[in-house]
């Protein structure tokens, strides 16, 4: 290049050809193509317009570089702003393309669920596990001796009668009540005391409403100065925390060989709010579990001064709870494994 | 238990509602289960007087006119054959209801209302009822039985309802009895607690009679089995008169269900009821030896008891025996040979306590039962066994059905029933209850209750009557002082005295919650099936005859077969369920369980079997393969912070596919803590089950040891790590493992390898597969160049060549 004049000739024909190109443009991505045609720094030609200032005279180097930059500048202007609103107007497209129906089915991400008497179980640790309690889990299959008389029920009592027995051989049988538990954990430590004791239990019973296998948990305080008083306010948090805070105890007398006085515990009906409903079969409270001062006998016959120390016991049915909870009708579709069972109830 | 309220009211007067009475004696620990109206299905049944009564032509009906006491007679037709003027019968009025019967006119087929009708022509305004059409039996009302109408006394006040007459006002409560209260179990004894609750005088039965009957000489009562048998009394009544019982007793015995049979019979069963002790009556004339002998049957000794039943005995079973031969089995029946007869002249009638332990055994081993049986298992008292006997007498006198002598011979082991004293401190009654019980209402209530109490500053004593044989210490006081005074009473506290302890689960217990989380993420649901099973189950899982599963623990009475195993293994019920799950429609699933299995040191058992915490998981559906469930058990060793890896399992497992099955090794010490696979097609086609089922078993407890590991955190690396992909081309047998063990044994550097493709066809030679890998290195001590890790490639090539012949596809 010598001269001026045919510097901006090579002007005029970049901007023409740039604002007829422009035009047949389609996209931000060809727009970038043509774009680097003239503005990249290798192969670029407004670069290479550039490149032919050491051919120019001294004297006419400033101008030149002033030209080629005033055409860098407006060609940068120029292409961002045709880069700007193509790309404003793809991404309109794109989003429209990608209208979907919103009401059409989820994709669910499958997590299975624990088992519902695994919810409440933890439910119940989680409370009594704060309230200093920690957990005990005895075998299934259990020896005469504490399944029954450690729990002041020798072999001519009446109460064996209750509890249908499974026996494997005559001194051993699978454990009729969780409260087995309780001797086990009272013959190794001292008092104070305080455990759960989950676990499965077994008796000789199957119809409709009962499951020769259930889950019981067994709750134990032997400390001092435990009264029939603390049973009751420490089992009516347990039901507010688990049927609502509106939820209020009652006892009952009841029997138990184990416990003396032997209780009972009935929770007002968190269906009806204790008017009487189908539940609670019109008395407005339902049973939920059965409990008691520790009979003084079962703490002698684990060396525990019944003159120092008193405790209090209780047993609930799992499964129970479960179905009073979350208003499973009948206790045999939990031992199913059916799909449609499992996978409805959740943490 | 069955309580009349019109019988328990001759013990004590009860002036509050059925309803009250009900709610009472719930809150003092006696549940009313069910409470029922003798006549509740009867209404608006009157008096009716026959005033004109003329045959419809060629029927056997009456058109009769009846005065119900209205002023104006009622016209009603009648087809019974005792209808006639002059007499009073039931009149169901419009709107009445009352039982509708077959056309015997004695099968009940439901509750009917009367409507205004016409018969052959005639109007009809009600129906004259038959005994059996307002559910009166002949045992409940004299003539009720008649096939026809059921005639009332002549002083009846026509146009009154007929239910108060006929007894059907009356209610009965079943009422459940906690098995520290048998002395409870009869109407008498919950007249008791009703009399203290009411706080109403008790009226104990008539216990007098004179003895002016004939001795019976030289008759001997002995009791061998002293032990099984505290105390027999026998008593001789002379000149029996066999006959019917009189109304009243029949209808009692009606109420809570008993047949009357003859007036004796009947005497003992009246005082079951009544009193709550079983007796029995012995025909003299069958008592060969002039003696009794209550002793353990002999070996081989059989009996015919009242039923017609034979039963061969042995010494656990306590028999009563005349001089020479058994004639009852003691406690449970009667036998045959001694049975009361219509001829029967004298009896001897016992009452006696016998263990109710053995009597349980005997009932049970025999599979022979009767409510005196059920009686004596719950616990029978002997001073109700003394006052039975005097009531029994007074009833031969009431009913003059024969004369008491005064040959009564007691046989006691010296158990007094006389009233034993108990002192108990007044606070720790207080204290168990932790309610300050005032000692004004706790002296009321003990002496309501019989106690006769004496308190003496903090002292308490009390007199425990004989039949409480539940009262042994101060709780009970506090159980008697409580239930009496009210649980409403007992307020909350929330263990004030009590240390504070740290509580939660231990470390086992949160791994194996952690486990099943860890499950759950993989899809599978937590499963939960019974302890034992069905020795069918294995062999379902075609285990051999000599397989260790098959050593199981049996239940020596179980509900049926099918529940009468302990498990030894947790498949069969999972592959069982995952059929199930099939057949109701789910096609696909997971589910996973951890339970027990039970292995017996030796049987029978002698000491605690082992019982190991495992882990199956089922998967099925046609998503799924060996491979998802190898993920699962890869995600178990994840949750542990270990690693497993697999083996062909030697032996196969029978019910596992034998190319689609592995062992589960723990890679720390390579022992064999499970195993995983395809269960067999033939399975599959006994189950019924369409879609492919997978099943793994881990034994937790071999892993317990690892229950609690915590990962370390492992710094990140400081130089960039490189990977290389290789495909190789080796011999059809080579497995994944074995290859991903030479490259890694031949350069430390390589931190993971994972298999990307697999390849057979035609690109390379018919014997041959080749394997695609990514090779993970991670640098240690400085950068890696390129050409360093080129070099670690070519060791891993020659490794590969030299050990398995494999070669870098090309």
């Amino acid at each position: 290049m010598q001269d001026l004049n045919e510097l901006r000739d090579s002007i005029n024909s970049i901007k023409e050809e740039i604002v007829n190109g422009v035009k047949e443009v389609r996209n931000s991505k060809a727009l970038y193509e043509f774009k680097k045609t003239f503005l990249d720094s290798k192969a670029g030609k407004i670069n290479a317009l550039m490149k032919e200032m050491k051919n120019i005279p001294n004297e006419l180097k400033a101008e030149f570089g002033k030209n080629v930059n005033e055409l860098k500048n407006w060609a940068g202007v120029k292409f961002d702003e045709l880069d700007a609103s193509m790309k404003e107007a793809e991404a309109k497209q794109r989003y429209e393309d990608e209208k979907i129906d919103i009401t059409m089915p989820a994709v669910k991400c499958s997590c299975g669920k624990l088992h519902p008497v695994t919810l409440v179980k933890n439910q119940l640790i989680d409370i009594f596990a704060s309230m200093g309690f920690d957990v005990y889990e005895g075998t299934e299959i259990e020896n005469d001796y504490y399944n029954f008389t450690a729990l002041n029920t020798p072999q001519d009592h009446p109460a064996r009668d209750m509890q249908d027995t499974f026996y494997l051989s005559p001194q051993f049988l699978l454990r009729t009540q969780t409260s087995s538990g309780q001797i086990h954990v009272m013959e190794n430590r001292k008092p104070p005391i305080k455990i759960l004791s989950p676990g499965k239990v077994f008796r000789s019973d199957d119809d409709a409403t009962h499951s020769p296998m259930f889950t019981q948990m067994e709750g134990l305080v032997v400390d001092k100065g435990i009264t029939l008083r603390d049973l009751k306010g420490m089992l009516e948090v347990m039901v507010k925390r688990i049927f609502g805070e509106g939820t209020t105890t009652r006892l009952r007398p009841s029997y138990f060989p184990f416990t003396e006085p032997s209780v009972e515990v009935d929770v007002s009906c968190f269906e009806c709010g204790g008017t009487g409903c189908r539940l609670c079969k019109g008395t407005g409270w339902i049973e939920v579990l059965g409990a008691g001062i520790v009979n003084k006998k079962v703490l002698e016959n684990c060396n525990i001064d019944s003159n120092e120390y008193s405790g209090l016991a209780f047993g609930v049915g799992v499964e129970r709870l479960a179905m009073l909870k979350y208003g499973i009708n009948n206790i045999k579709l939990l031992y199913e494994s059916d799909l449609r069972v499992l996978e409805q109830l959740d943490e | 238990m069955l309580v009349p309220i019109s019988w328990l009211k001759d013990y004590v007067d009860i002036d509050v509602t059925v309803d009250e009475l009900e709610k009472r004696l719930f809150d003092c620990g006696f549940e009313v289960e069910e409470k029922y109206e003798v006549g509740k299905d009867i209404s608006k049944v009157v008096v009716g007087l026959v005033e004109e009564c003329e045959p419809i032509p060629e029927t056997h009906l009456h058109v009769c006119k009846v005065n119900v006491g209205t002023g104006e007679n009622l016209q009603i037709c009648c087809g019974a054959d005792n209808v006639c003027t002059g007499k009073k019968f039931p009149v169901a009025l419009e709107g009445a209801t009352v039982y509708a019967t077959a056309k015997d006119h004695v099968t009940i087929e439901g509750v009917m209302t009367i409507k205004k009708g016409k018969l052959r022509g005639y109007e009809s305004f009600g129906m004259l009822c038959s005994g059996t059409e307002l559910g009166v039996s002949e045992d409940m009302y004299p003539g009720a039985g008649y096939n026809g109408l059921l005639e009332l006394p002549a002083d009846a006040e026509t146009g009154a309802d007929v239910k108060t007459i006929l007894g059907l006002d009356d209610y009965i409560f079943d009422i459940s009895i906690t098995a520290n209260r048998p002395d409870c179990q009869s109407i008498f004894g919950i007249a008791r607690e009703v009399a203290a609750i009411l706080e109403k005088p008790l009226k104990e039965p008539n216990l007098s009679y004179t003895e002016n009957g004939r001795a019976k000489e030289g008759f001997k009562v002995t009791v061998e089995a002293q032990d099984l048998c505290p105390r027999y009394i026998g008593h001789y009544v002379s000149d029996v008169k066999i006959g019917e019982s009189p109304a009243w007793m029949k209808r009692r015995l009606a109420l809570v269900g008993l047949k009357a049979i003859s007036n004796i019979v009947d005497i003992t069963n009246y005082i079951l009821k009544e009193l709550g002790q079983p007796m029995h009556a012995f025909d003299e004339d069958f008592l060969e030896g002039n003696a009794i002998n209550v002793r353990r049957a002999k070996d081989g000794e059989k009996i015919v008891t009242l039923d017609e039943k034979e039963f061969t005995l042995n010494p656990s079973n306590l028999v009563i025996c005349d001089g020479v031969k058994p004639v009852a089995l003691a406690g449970i029946m009667g036998g045959l040979n001694s049975e009361i007869r219509d001829t029967t002249a004298g009896v001897v009638f016992e009452a006696a306590k016998f263990a109710r332990d053995n009597i349980r055994k005997s009932s049970r081993a025999l599979g022979q039962g009767s409510d005196s049986s059920a009686r004596f298992t719950k616990g029978v008292d002997e001073y109700t066994t003394v006052m039975a006997m005097k009531r029994a007498l007074h009833l031969v006198e009431e009913l003059g059905c024969g004369k008491v002598s005064s040959t009564h011979v007691e046989v006691s082991s010296g158990n007094s029933i006389e009233p034993k004293e108990m002192k108990a401190s007044l606070n720790k009654v207080n204290g168990v209850l932790g309610v300050d019980v005032p000692k004004a209402d706790v002296e009321r209530i003990l002496k309501n209750l019989n106690f006769n109490p004496v308190i003496n500053g903090d002292e308490i004593t009390i007199q425990i009557p004989a039949y409480r044989e539940d009262m042994e210490d101060y709780p009970d006081i506090a159980e008697e002082v409580i239930r009496m005074y009210g649980y409403d009473n007992v307020t909350c506290t929330f263990l004030e005295t009590a240390k504070v302890t740290a509580g939660g689960l231990n470390t086992h217990q949160k791994a194996e919650l952690k486990l099943k989380r860890a499950l759950c993420t993989t899809g599978a649901s937590e499963g939960m099936h019974y302890s034992f099973f069905s020795p069918t189950d294995l062999d379902l899982l075609r285990l051999p005859e000599d397989a260790s599963e098959r050593k199981t623990i049996r239940i020596l009475n179980p509900i049926n077969e099918d529940l009468s195993a302990m498990r030894t293994t947790l498949a069969p019920q999972m592959i069982r369920a995952m059929a199930r799950n099939q057949k109701r429609g789910r096609m696909s699933g997971r589910i996973y369980e951890i339970g027990n299995r039970f292995i017996p040191k030796e049987l029978p058992l002698t000491d605690y079997p082992k019982e190991l915490s495992t882990l199956c998981v089922g998967v099925f559906g046609n998503n799924e393969t060996f491979f998802t469930l190898k993920g699962i058990a890869e995600v178990v060793a994840e949750s542990l912070c270990i690693s497993f890896k697999y083996a062909a399992p030697e032996p196969k497992i029978p019910y596992l596919h034998p190319y689609q099955s592995a062992e589960i090794l723990d890679a720390a010490t390579g022992e064999r803590v499970g195993y995983l696979g395809k269960v067999i097609y033939e399975i599959q086609d006994e189950l019924d089950a369409r879609e492919a089922m997978f099943v793994m078993e881990i034994d937790l407890s071999l892993l317990e040891k690892y229950y609690g590991n915590v990962t370390k955190f492992e710094p990140i690396p400081k130089f960039a790590d490189e990977s290389r992909d290789l495909a190789l081309v080796m011999n059809r047998s080579v497995t994944c493992g074995e290859v991903e063990d030479a490259i890694k044994e031949a350069c430390k550097y390589v931190k993971k390898v994972t298999l990307f493709d697999v390849y057979e066809g035609k690109q390379i030679a018919d014997d041959k597969k080749s394997m695609a890998f990514t090779i993970l290195f991670v640098p240690q001590e400085e950068e890696f160049t390129a050409e360093a890790v080129d070099g670690y490639v070519k060791k891993i090539l020659k490794n590969l060549k030299n050990k398995l012949e494999i070669e870098l596809r090309q």
